[in-house]
Order: C-alpha cells, then sequence, then structure tokens
C-alpha cells in the first residue's frame, strides 16, 4: 500500500537558517497522525510546504495514487486536489454566516464562471445542515460567524474542511483556547474523520495527543526526531531530551 | 416569490426609485419644467452612478482599492466618440462635396474626412486606430473589447505577482496617468488634448436635443437598472460571498481552493467593461471629451463617491455618487451665492473641493458606512461589537463600524 501523502528529503531555508532539514514523511489514506514537538521544530512550515505556501530548496512531495507533485501547484490547486488545512487561529470568514461560510467550503467547481453559474441543491442544503449539526452549529447557520465562540468559530472551520471532502486534512492546534468539554468534542471529531480519510494534527497539549490515541512523529530542527506510539516516543532518550526534558 | 424575499428587498426599491425618478422628470421634461441642459445632467449622472456600481463591486465587495477606473470609462466614451465625429463629419464631407456638382468619389470622401478631424493637429491621415470608425457595431465591439482587453493585461500582470493593497492602488493611478500623457500627445491619433467634440451631434438624427437628450437619458436609467439587478443577483450569490471572503481574507480563500487571482482578474475585468459602458454612455451626452478626463483625480472621486454612499452596498454607491456629483456641479456651476466673511470670501467654485475633503475625512472617520449607514439605522441594523477588530487581516477587508451585525 502507498501512501497517500510522501514528503522525501525535504529541506528548506530560511536566510541560511534550516527550518526543515531533510525532512521525510509518509502518511497513509486513512490515518491518524500527530505531529509534535518544541518551537521552531518546522511544524508550520512542514504544513506550509504540503500546502504550497512555501516552497522547499530540494526534495520531493508527491500526493495520492498518481503520486501528483505538489511543488509546482498554487496553494488553491492543491487545495483542489485534496488538502485541507486548518489554521491554528481559527480563520473563518466573520462578515459571512454560517450558512455562507459552509457553502463557500463546499465541494463544487471552483472557477469564477462555475461559481457564478452554481444553484444551491436540495443535497447541498442537506449536507450544509448536516455539517452544521455535526459540529453543533445547527441553529446558528444564519448568525454571522464573527459573532461565534472561540470554540464554535475553531468547530466551523472544521465543517467547513470536511465540506470541502480532502482527502488529507491538516491541522494546527486544533485544541488551542478551547475548555475541556470542548477538546473532548474536538477529538472524537478527529478521530472519527481519520476513519475515511487522512488527518495530520501539529500538537503542543500531550495530553490531547494522548487522547487522539495514535501514531505520533516528533520534529526537532526540522527533522524527524522518533515515531512511533505516544508511550514509545517517550520513552526515547532523544526525545526526552529536547522536548520532554525541558518540563 | 423568490424575489419578495428579504435579501432581495433593497434592489426592488432601488428599481422602484430610479422608474419613479425617471418617469417624473420624463413628464417634467415634456412639460418643459426642466432643461435640456438639465436632462443632460441627471442622465451623465446615471452614467456616473453606473461607474459607481462598478466601483463598489471592485472596492466594497473585493476589497481592491483600484484608482484608474476612470480611465476605462474615458476609453469607453473615445471608443463611442469616434463613431459619432466620423459618422458626423462624414456627412458634412459628403453635403459639401454635393454642392461641387460631381457624385464624390470614396477616396475624396475619406480624404475629406481625415482633413476635417485632424486638421486641428496638423496631420491629413486617419490614423490605423481609425479603421473601424466607421462602422457602428465595430465600434460598440471596441466599447467593450479595448477596455476589456487593457483591464484584462494590467490586471493579469498585478495580480499575478499578487501586488495587493496600496501598491495596487498607486499602480492604478499610474496606468491612468499615463494613458493620459499617451492621448495627450497629438500622434497619439485621438487629436491629442483637443480630444473628440461635437458627440452630441447624433448621425442621421434630425430629432432636437431636446428628444436626444431623452432619449441619452432613459437609456443611462435602463443601463443602472439593468446592471443593477445583474450585480445584485452576483453579491447576494455565492460568487458574492467568495469576492468578500477574498477581500476579507484571501488567503483562507486560496486553501479552499478558489483561485484568488482568477477572481480579482474576472472582477477587475468585468467591472472596467462596466465602466466603459458608462463611459459610452456619458459622452454623447458630455458633447465632448479629451484626455484630462483621465487625470487620476477622475478615479480618485470615483472611491470618495462610493466611500460617502457607503461601500458594499449597491444601493450607497449610487446615492453616493448621484448626491456628491449632483452636488459638486450646483457648487462648481458658479449659481450658488458667495459667503462674504468681512476678511474673505467664500467662492464655492473654489471652497467646494475644501468642502467635499472635509465630508470625505469625516465620512471615513465617523460615519464609516456613508449615507448608506442611514438606511441602516431606520431598519435598526446595528454593527457588531469587536472591540474595534476588523473584519479580515486583509488591508481592504471591513471594518468593524462598516459591518452589520
Amino acid at each position: 500500500m502507498t501512501a497517500l501523502l510522501e514528503v522525501s528529503g525535504v529541506t528548506v531555508s530560511f536566510d541560511g537558517f534550516r527550518a526543515i532539514n531533510n525532512l521525510t514523511f509518509a502518511i497513509q489514506a486513512a490515518e491518524l497522525r500527530a505531529i509534535i514537538g518544541p518551537n521552531g521544530a518546522g511544524k508550520s512550515t512542514f504544513m506550509d510546504i504540503v500546502t504550497g505556501k512555501t516552497r522547499p530548496d530540494s526534495g520531493s512531495v508527491t500526493f495520492g495514487e498518481k503520486s501528483l507533485s505538489l511543488l509546482k501547484l498554487s496553494e488553491a490547486k492543491i487545495a483542489r486536489a485534496g488538502i485541507g488545512r486548518k489554521f491554528q487561529r481559527p480563520t473563518v470568514f466573520e462578515d459571512q454566516t454560517v450558512h455562507e461560510n459552509l457553502t463557500l467550503a463546499l465541494k463544487a467547481a471552483r472557477s469564477p464562471w462555475a461559481v457564478l453559474a452554481w444553484r444551491k441543491t436540495a443535497q447541498d442544503e442537506d449536507r450544509i445542515q448536516a455539517l452544521a449539526a455535526q459540529v453543533g452549529l445547527g441553529d446558528s447557520l444564519d448568525r454571522k460567524a464573527g459573532i461565534l465562540s472561540h470554540g464554535q468559530k475553531q468547530w466551523l472551520e472544521i465543517a467547513m474542511l470536511l465540506a470541502q471532502e480532502p482527502r488529507l486534512l491538516l491541522v494546527d492546534e486544533p485544541a488551542a483556547g478551547m475548555t475541556l468539554a470542548e477538546r473532548e468534542k474536538t477529538t472524537e471529531l478527529l478521530v472519527d474523520i481519520a476513519r475515511t480519510r487522512a488527518v495530520v494534527v501539529v500538537e503542543h497539549d500531550m495530553e490531547f495527543v494522548r487522547r487522539l490515541n495514535c501514531k505520533v512523529t516528533v520534529l526537532h530542527e526540522g527533522a524527524v526526531l522518533a515515531e512511533g506510539s505516544l508511550d514509545h516516543v517517550t520513552k526515547n532518550q532523544a526525545v526526552i531530551d529536547v522536548y520532554l526534558g525541558r518540563g | 416569490m423568490t424575489l419578495l424575499q428579504p435579501r432581495h428587498r433593497s434592489a426592488l426599491i432601488f428599481i422602484a426609485c430610479l422608474a419613479v425618478f425617471t418617469i417624473a422628470v420624463t413628464i417634467a421634461a415634456h412639460f418643459g419644467l426642466v432643461s435640456t441642459s438639465f436632462v443632460k445632467t441627471l442622465g451623465k449622472t446615471l452614467c456616473l452612478c453606473l461607474a459607481a456600481l462598478a466601483m463598489d463591486l471592485i472596492w466594497g465587495y473585493a476589497g481592491i482599492l483600484s484608482l484608474g477606473h476612470m480611465a476605462f470609462f474615458a476609453l469607453g466614451g473615445y471608443m463611442i466618440g469616434m463613431w459619432l465625429m466620423y459618422a458626423r463629419t462624414e456627412e458634412i464631407v459628403v453635403a459639401s462635396l454635393l454642392n461641387g456638382g460631381l457624385p464624390a468619389t470614396p477616396e475624396e470622401i475619406s480624404q475629406g474626412i481625415a482633413t476635417q478631424i485632424f486638421g486641428v493637429v496638423g496631420a491629413s491621415d486617419l490614423p490605423a486606430i481609425w479603421s473601424f470608425a466607421y462602422s457602428l457595431p465595430l465600434q460598440l465591439a471596441l466599447v467593450v473589447a479595448v477596455p476589456g482587453l487593457l483591464a484584462l493585461v494590467f490586471g493579469w500582470l498585478a495580480f499575478r505577482s499578487r501586488v495587493t493593497g496600496v501598491y495596487l492602488s498607486i499602480l492604478t493611478q499610474a496606468m491612468t496617468l499615463a494613458l493620459a500623457l499617451y492621448l495627450f500627445q497629438n500622434d497619439s491619433g485621438l487629436r491629442g488634448n483637443n480630444g473628440l467634440s461635437g458627440l452630441q451631434n447624433l448621425p442621421g438624427v434630425t430629432a432636437s436635443q431636446d428628444a436626444v437628450s431623452l432619449w441619452f437619458f432613459w437609456a443611462s436609467a435602463a443601463a443602472l437598472a439593468v446592471a443593477y439587478l445583474t450585480l445584485h443577483a452576483i453579491v447576494s450569490g455565492k460568487f458574492g460571498s467568495v469576492i468578500r471572503a477574498i477581500r476579507d481574507d484571501e488567503a483562507r480563500v486560496r486553501f479552499l481552493g478558489y483561485s484568488v487571482e482568477g477572481y480579482k482578474l474576472f472582477v477587475f475585468t468585468l467591472t472596467a467593461v462596466i465602466c466603459a459602458l458608462a463611459g459610452a454612455l456619458y459622452y454623447p451626452q458630455a458633447g465632448i471629451i479629451n484626455p484630462a478626463e483621465l487625470a487620476p483625480i477622475a478615479s480618485i472621486y470615483l472611491a470618495v463617491w462610493v466611500a460617502i454612499g457607503g461601500r458594499g452596498r449597491l444601493y450607497g454607491a449610487v446615492i453616493g455618487a448621484a448626491i456628491v456629483s449632483l452636488l459638486s456641479s450646483w457648487f462648481t456651476g458658479g449659481r450658488v451665492p458667495s459667503i462674504p466673511l468681512g476678511f474673505a470670501t467664500i467662492n464655492w467654485v473654489d471652497w467646494w473641493l475644501v468642502l467635499l475633503g472635509l465630508t470625505f475625512v469625516c465620512v471615513t472617520l465617523f460615519a464609516p458606512k456613508g449615507i448608506g449607514g442611514l438606511f441602516d439605522r431606520f431598519a435598526g441594523v446595528l454593527t457588531p461589537d469587536r472591540k474595534g477588530a476588523p473584519l479580515g487581516p486583509d488591508d481592504g477587508s471591513l471594518m468593524e463600524q462598516e459591518a452589520q451585525k
């Protein structure tokens, strides 16, 4: 079985500083993976590379069965190829309603002409209702996203990602700023999503990672330091030295 | 009835108001209550409202502060002006050659036209860009094609390089200035600083200017109505949602899979074409067009109108353009009495610009919703309480006070 996403030998430098150093990483089509690592380990840069925001100096990034190279594609094309990204801070369109936000994200042709001709079908409406209900925003469809609480915005963004129907989801610190109950719900959501697609979660919070109960990749200085279950990597001496040892 | 949904209410009210206004002016003109020149002023104002609609789409909805759209407006005017001037001159030349007794040859006619039109800049040949001026359909096609292509090429270069915010505004100012300077040259082929004149005389039409001014008034009103309904349909649908999203946070839109540059280019070109059509209706009413019409200040006025009317709402742009441009022609018409202050006299022809500038600053500072905000107040629509935070990270994003709760 080949991997859905394969990153191999990728290196990126910013002004001489090697943010990513010969990084190799692969994820299967239906897998939940957590990436942890201290600040500056290259977690965000890794996401930037996969989503096309940053171009690596060397290495290759391929996606899907046809091993599509992502290095030459624009952000929009990568997104259309099936990679969704959730930022650390909730980024929803605050001047638009929850319904409009979800409509924007709904999988459909993305060209200006196609969007001009787009008409909402009953199916689309059902899908929007279902997604909103799934993240607990069923009653808030007509409210502007800007007045939602922080946690609700995070969920709206997750629902938008689902609406895109990506094959790979990159999620940056989904639990940041959430209450305990919200965290539990987010965990359930992510585990559930990972049954049908690949999910990569970048997280600082060890408790949250433990709840995800999945394979963990530890990044350090732009390279993979260790990989395996959380218990396995936390016993790794190198990991303890660079990450956990700092308390 | 989908048309009766609340979100379509503003469009219905607008069309009703426009219809009532058009009928009222027509009746008043019929009974001689308004002068022909005033009908022309009103018709021209409607064209400016149309340009403001386009400005609102690109700035208010897509967040791109283009300060060059009046260049497209003027180009549209030039394109229709070429046909008007050519065809009108042809009539005169043919008539005068007939007096000579013998029927004129096509060469004599075209030579006569060229001398008539270009004698003023010391040339006697028709430049190549006048090749299609003999044909109304071809020249009408150029009204759309020339500004459209210019916008397409300019926009492609600018957006592809991801030029945004104030840099893009400066670039568009440079574009309109460069175009104006080019047209000022006598060998630009459009009569240099003389521009094109006599555009109010329609070739082959013997009706009086009273009638012609009304025709153009109706055409302008119809164009405004059609454009308003079309743009309303566009902005209230998913397309509008996409461009508002681009205004507030374009990086996020990219990660949703939309080609932000493609959308910007689409909107830029569409609005350029709307401006060009507005210009093609405006200049036959104005009667004359010259390169001064492409001055950078003209496009800045356009932005000021939309800001005063309230950006991000179509009726706001129309109201802003109508009120400010009518006030402007009233103040600069020299009929407003000066105010003697003893030590100085406020002469409104000079001081109008100061007043306009102050109004603009005050609107920006104290009433960012502009005149459109008054309607929100009547309708009880509040602004969200965001502790001063704008609705997105981008330069053009909606500010807290501009938003509706």
